[in-house]
């Protein structure tokens, strides 16, 4: 399993996949940070926080495209599936992968931190809780995307639906807010990714909010472990 | 140590697979004909556990490919039809990579070089897959199979893209490593198969049309031989001539080769030739070619996927 995830890790620096993902997550924090925080003139990073949920929507589709997609289209699965390693251990080394991309890209938090405290006292707590937070929420949101790459061959299939499956859960919110059925907005409320990720983003860390985005990530984790079993059988 | 008990893999209502059964000890090495589509990847990528049958068994060394998959799965090498490969990795680190994927248990870096050296790799070890020749690449392909020296090789078609020496060198590779390894081998180059294997199976429609040793599916382990002759003559003449020796199975017309010569295959129990030059001179026509033949298994192969008996 550890041989998949070095390959794959390796295989995101390779290409220029791993390069554009880091450098746009880090140059759209920074500009957010610049923004929101220096110029505006406050130590408090919220605001940033909550701009980057739009851009972690965007930069894990291209993370997730290729993980199952390309295997499949180059019959590298091939090699995958008759070594000794379980369906579950390709699957879960695959995620991890992805999901060492996304705290890498995390770094970038750590440094507008630092940043800050140099100037003035920064809420160490909302910063660490922000990353935690992220890493959860990113997690789902790769579990999901491996999940669609899973389906297809096509990697750029699978960035486009995993991008719309992201703007979909991002726009539960809005949704809800048109509704007037009292369960079904509360449902609506229950799943909603924004809202739970809002109050990390505002230091809040609860223990349903983190049960919540693991069952997410589990739960499409299966899903892939199932599709992929199945498909030998078709 | 490899055994396939009633295989069977539909996909919808077309029948890939019916009804597969074959077993190979140590050291045999099968080869897989039939025409494309008849379901020799199929059989491989089933054998390997890459896809499941919709029923029957594999037993790898005794252990089932769907019960206890990582234990068979250790015991194959497999090169399959399009070879594996990471095209943005390098040889060396893709085999290296193979080598952990595989968790052999081996010197890692010793033995990928034996390896190389094996299989001639040795110059290409850090370029990157992407830019291989085809032969390159079915080579890398064919080191990923032989890491940790599994006991069962399967290969698909392993000479495909590589030049006539290439391709003599990987046959007698394959002989050598048949004394120590069970190895299925399929290929459409029949001459290949004859050269290397010792048992075969041909596969048509999905079933077994014809299984065994090389030299009972060519009739000469039949007890019958084949003559070929040329004679001059009236065609129907000479044909009734040969069918009246005795010890004649059967005759065959292969028509005028060039004026007034007419050939045939002629099939008997015994060694004809005097019986068959003396009966033909006396009936005053002349023999203008006469010359033993076995059966090849290329006739056999035709003879056998055409659909009509040997």
């Amino acid at each position: 399993m550890f041989a998949i995830f070095k390959r794959e890790l390796y295989s995101y620096f390779t290409s220029p996949v791993g390069y554009v993902v880091t450098a746009a997550f880090m140059a759209f924090s920074g500009i957010f940070f610049y923004v929101q925080c220096l110029f505006a003139g406050t130590s408090n990073m919220y605001q940033v926080f909550q701009s980057m949920f739009f851009i972690v929507l965007f930069i894990i589709p291209l993370l997730t495209m290729r993980s199952f997609a390309d295997d499949r289209k180059n019959k590298t699965d091939q090699a995958l599936f008759t070594s000794p390693v379980s369906i579950p251990a390709v699957v879960s080394a695959k995620f991890l992968s992805a999901f060492t991309m996304l705290a890498i890209c995390l770094f970038s938090y750590i440094i507008e931190g630092i940043i800050l405290s140099t100037i003035s006292s920064p809420d160490w707590s909302v910063i660490i809780g922000n990353v935690f937070g992220m890493l959860l929420m990113g997690a789902a949101f790769i579990a999901i995307g491996i999940f669609i790459s899973s389906l297809t061959e096509n990697t750029i299939i699978a960035a486009v639906f995993a991008f719309m499956a992201n703007v979909m859960i991002s726009m539960i919110d809005s949704i809800s807010s048109t509704i007037s059925l009292a369960p079904v907005k509360s449902l609506l409320n229950m799943i909603s990714f924004q809202a739970r990720y809002k109050n990390f983003a505002l230091g809040l860390i609860s223990f349903s909010d983190v049960v919540f985005f693991i069952s997410i990530a589990l739960l499409f984790l299966f899903f892939t472990d199932r599709i992929t079993d199945r498909r030998r059988w078709a | 140590m490899i055994e396939v008990k009633n295989l069977t893999k539909h996909y919808g209502k077309h029948t890939a697979l019916d009804d597969i059964s074959f077993r190979l000890e140590k050291g045999d090495i099968l080869g897989f004909l039939g025409p494309n589509g008849a379901g020799k990847s199929t059989t491989m990528n089933i054998i390997t556990g890459y896809i499941s049958g919709d029923s029957g068994d594999v037993l790898i060394d005794g252990r089932n490919i769907l019960d206890d998959p990582t234990g068979a799965k250790k015991n194959i090498g497999y090169l399959p039809e399009i070879p594996p490969l990471y095209n943005d990795m390098t040889v060396a680190k893709y085999l290296g990579f193979m080598f952990d994927l595989k968790r052999v248990r081996l010197p890692k870096w010793e033995h990928i070089t034996e390896i190389c050296e094996m299989v001639k790799l040795m110059d290409v070890g850090d370029r990157i897959i992407k830019h291989l020749s085809k032969g390159y690449r079915q080579r890398v392909g064919f080191a990923q199979a032989l890491l940790g020296y599994p006991p069962v090789l399967i290969l698909d078609e392993p000479t495909v893209g590589l030049d006539p020496a290439q391709i003599i060198e990987m046959r007698s590779l394959i002989r050598e490593l048949g004394k120590k390894h069970t190895i299925i081998l399929s290929s459409h180059v029949l001459s290949e198969i004859e050269a290397v294997c010792d048992k075969i199976i041909i596969i048509d429609h999905g079933k077994i049309a014809a299984q065994g040793k090389i030299s009972e599916l060519t009739g000469s382990g039949k007890g019958t031989r084949m003559i070929r002759i040329q004679a001059e003559g009236r065609e129907q003449s000479i044909y009734s001539v040969l069918k009246n020796i005795d010890s004649v199975v059967n005759v065959f017309k292969k028509g005028e080769v060039e004026k007034g010569c007419y050939e045939f295959a002629v099939e008997s129990r015994t060694d004809i030739r005097r019986v068959l030059y003396r009966a033909v001179s006396k009936a005053d026509f002349t023999i203008l070619l006469m010359q033993p033949q076995g059966h090849t298994l290329e006739e056999t192969y035709l003879d056998i996927i055409s659909g009509r008996d040997i």
